[in-house]
């Protein structure tokens, strides 16, 4: 008997453990294919403004706040360890790096799975459930092309430049606790911040993840829109699992993408 | 005169269940045909296999000189430009105005100047009576006012094609035969060939030419709206006059109400 569990317990490891993969390789072959049918977005561009304009919208109050507030605790955290040091002035170093290095890319990432990734997979399955996606292939026009394509690109595009806010509104969160309230000598603050952040490997690694982030997270809305049983339950579950999917792939990216950069990348 | 779709012995099915059996049927060029039948008699598989959406098991369906069985991607879409299709519950774009739903296939089909997309949408509109609503967004409409949108949708091209999927579904007796007309007279002001699949036996035998009866995905019956009306076919009488009962039993197959209410045995 106790054999029995076991066997079942393994087998249904997996199991699920295949469906993980089947799935993540699925989503693979979508974004492949949406790829190949980018050249509309990129042709008539309006299609994707629209979709950055949504998407940016949808999130922009969100991201602003978080990163404030986000900042504000690392200028809390950080003057109060640093202080042990004797170091206080250094925090705007601690606020800047944690900020563009990780807390940047990572929490708007999240935010913007939550916030308008969750939203186009709603849209593309609502949109699939009451057929406007097959009047659209009956009309010679590839869904792919013209729904799926223009809102890959518009989170692709939004991403950076909201990691990038995210980042500035945490500075400026940091800024306000350690300097304006605690008392920290502002020029320290930033003089030692524009010493320590170097461009090439904090920025640019920076905006390299989010760009990574913007194309899991896309890819990840729109394979589960288009995929979406076409019923109010199988477009909830959708939406649900884009949220879920996209948070894991976020953070499993990010450890793969820090441990290279950290590295060096050969 | 020559048939522009010509369907021969198809059999078609969802997973192992047959659907279609043996179907023959034949649209001349410039006809309008319905094909009646209850719900969930394969009426919308037909139509959606007509329109290439759904490949047949055997069989073959003809629609415009195309085999559609081994049919590639460009001459479907290129055979799709010439078709039209009004979906059973309108499918008009959510995110678009009743006018650029409107002028959706011109925008990406044609190259035409955006003052002649102008012109063309608003006679389209003003052909089905809404002129007046080029503005509001398809939410914003009653359920006829979605249908006759849709009708200008599907005839934007001036398609060779036209197929209608239970346009009377769901509408008020005036809004009922609104639509009928519009279907006959667009069907004869382009030199349209029609499919027009429903259950509204009344409506459609006053506007079609030909009808085919469908019952379990076998044609039962066939003939002009007159021959219908005078079939002395039990099944065909019960349908047409709306008899409760008759050779289509009221019950679902099930077992015994006995049984069911556990009175086994009296
Ligand atoms: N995608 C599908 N997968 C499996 N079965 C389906 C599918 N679509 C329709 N069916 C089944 O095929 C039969 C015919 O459906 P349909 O063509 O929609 O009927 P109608 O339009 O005449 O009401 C129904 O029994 C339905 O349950
Ligand atoms: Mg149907």
């Amino acid at each position: 008997m106790p054999l029995d569990a076991t066997m079942r317990g393994i087998r249904l490891i997996g199991e699920r453990t295949l469906r993980i993969v089947e799935r993540v390789g699925a989503t693979i072959a979508f974004l492949g294919l949406t790829l190949a049918q980018s050249a509309t977005s990129f042709r008539r561009f309006g299609l994707v403004i629209r979709e950055i304009f949504y998407a940016g919208v949808q999130s922009l109050i969100i991201i602003l706040v978080s990163g404030l507030f986000v900042g504000m605790v690392l200028g809390l955290q950080g003057h109060e360890t640093l202080q042990n040091y004797g170091s206080e002035q250094s925090v705007g170093v601690l606020v800047a790096l944690s900020l563009v290095r990780e807390l940047g890319p990572v929490v708007s990432a999240l935010l913007f799975a939550s916030r308008a990734g969750s939203a186009i997979t709603a849209e593309i399955g609502l949109m699939k459930a009451t057929e406007q996606l097959s009047a659209m292939e009956m009309m010679a026009v590839s869904p792919i092309s013209r729904v799926v394509a223009p809102r890959f690109w518009g989170g692709v595009l939004s991403m950076p430049v909201l990691a990038m806010l995210f980042s500035a509104m945490g500075i400026i969160g940091g800024f306000l606790v350690s300097v304006v309230v605690i008392g920290v000598d502002d020029g320290a603050f930033w003089s030692q911040m524009q010493a320590a952040v170097d461009f090439r490997h904090d920025i640019v690694n920076g905006i390299i993840k989010s760009v990574v982030f913007g194309i899991a997270v896309s890819a990840i809305a729109t394979f589960e829109g288009y995929e979406a049983p076409p019923t109010a339950e199988g477009v909830s579950g959708a939406t649900t699992r884009t949220v879920v999917s996209s948070s894991l792939a976020i953070l499993a990216l990010d450890l793969v993408m820090t441990a290279f950069m950290l590295k060096g990348w050969n | 005169m020559t048939n522009l779709v010509e369907i021969s012995d198809l059999n078609f099915g969802y997973n192992d269940r047959l659907v279609l059996k043996g179907i023959n049927l034949a649209v001349p060029k410039g006809s309008l045909v319905a094909i009646m039948g209850l719900s969930g008699c394969g009426k919308t598989t037909l139509l959606r296999l007509i329109g290439g959406q759904l490949r047949a098991r055997e069989g073959s369906v003809k629609v415009a000189g195309y085999e559609l069985n081994h049919i590639g991607q460009r001459d479907l879409y290129a055979l799709r430009r010439r078709l039209g299709m009004l979906f059973q519950f309108g499918a008009l774009f959510t995110d678009l105005s009743v006018y650029d739903n409107v002028a959706f296939q011109m925008r990406e089909h044609t190259d035409l100047p955006e003052s002649v997309i102008r012109d063309l949408t608003l006679m389209k509109l003003n052909a089905v009576g809404l002129r007046g609503v080029q503005s509001l967004m398809p939410s914003e409409l009653s359920g006829g006012m979605a249908r006759r949108v849709a009708l200008a949708r599907a005839t934007a091209l001036d398609p060779e094609l036209i197929l209608y999927d239970e346009p009377f579904a769901g509408l008020d007796p005036i809004s009922l035969g609104v639509i009928g007309q519009l279907i006959r007279r667009l069907n004869d002001v382009l030199g349209a060939t029609s499919v027009l699949v429903t259950h509204d036996v009344q409506e459609s035998l006053k506007i079609v030419d030909y009808v085919y009866f469908v019952s379990e995905g076998v044609i039962v019956a066939q003939g002009t709206p007159d021959e219908i009306r005078a079939s002395p076919l039990p099944f065909v009488h019960q349908f047409v006059w709306g008899e409760v009962d008759g050779p289509l039993p009221f019950h679902y197959p099930a077992q015994t109400i006995q049984n069911d209410l556990g009175l086994r045995g009296g």
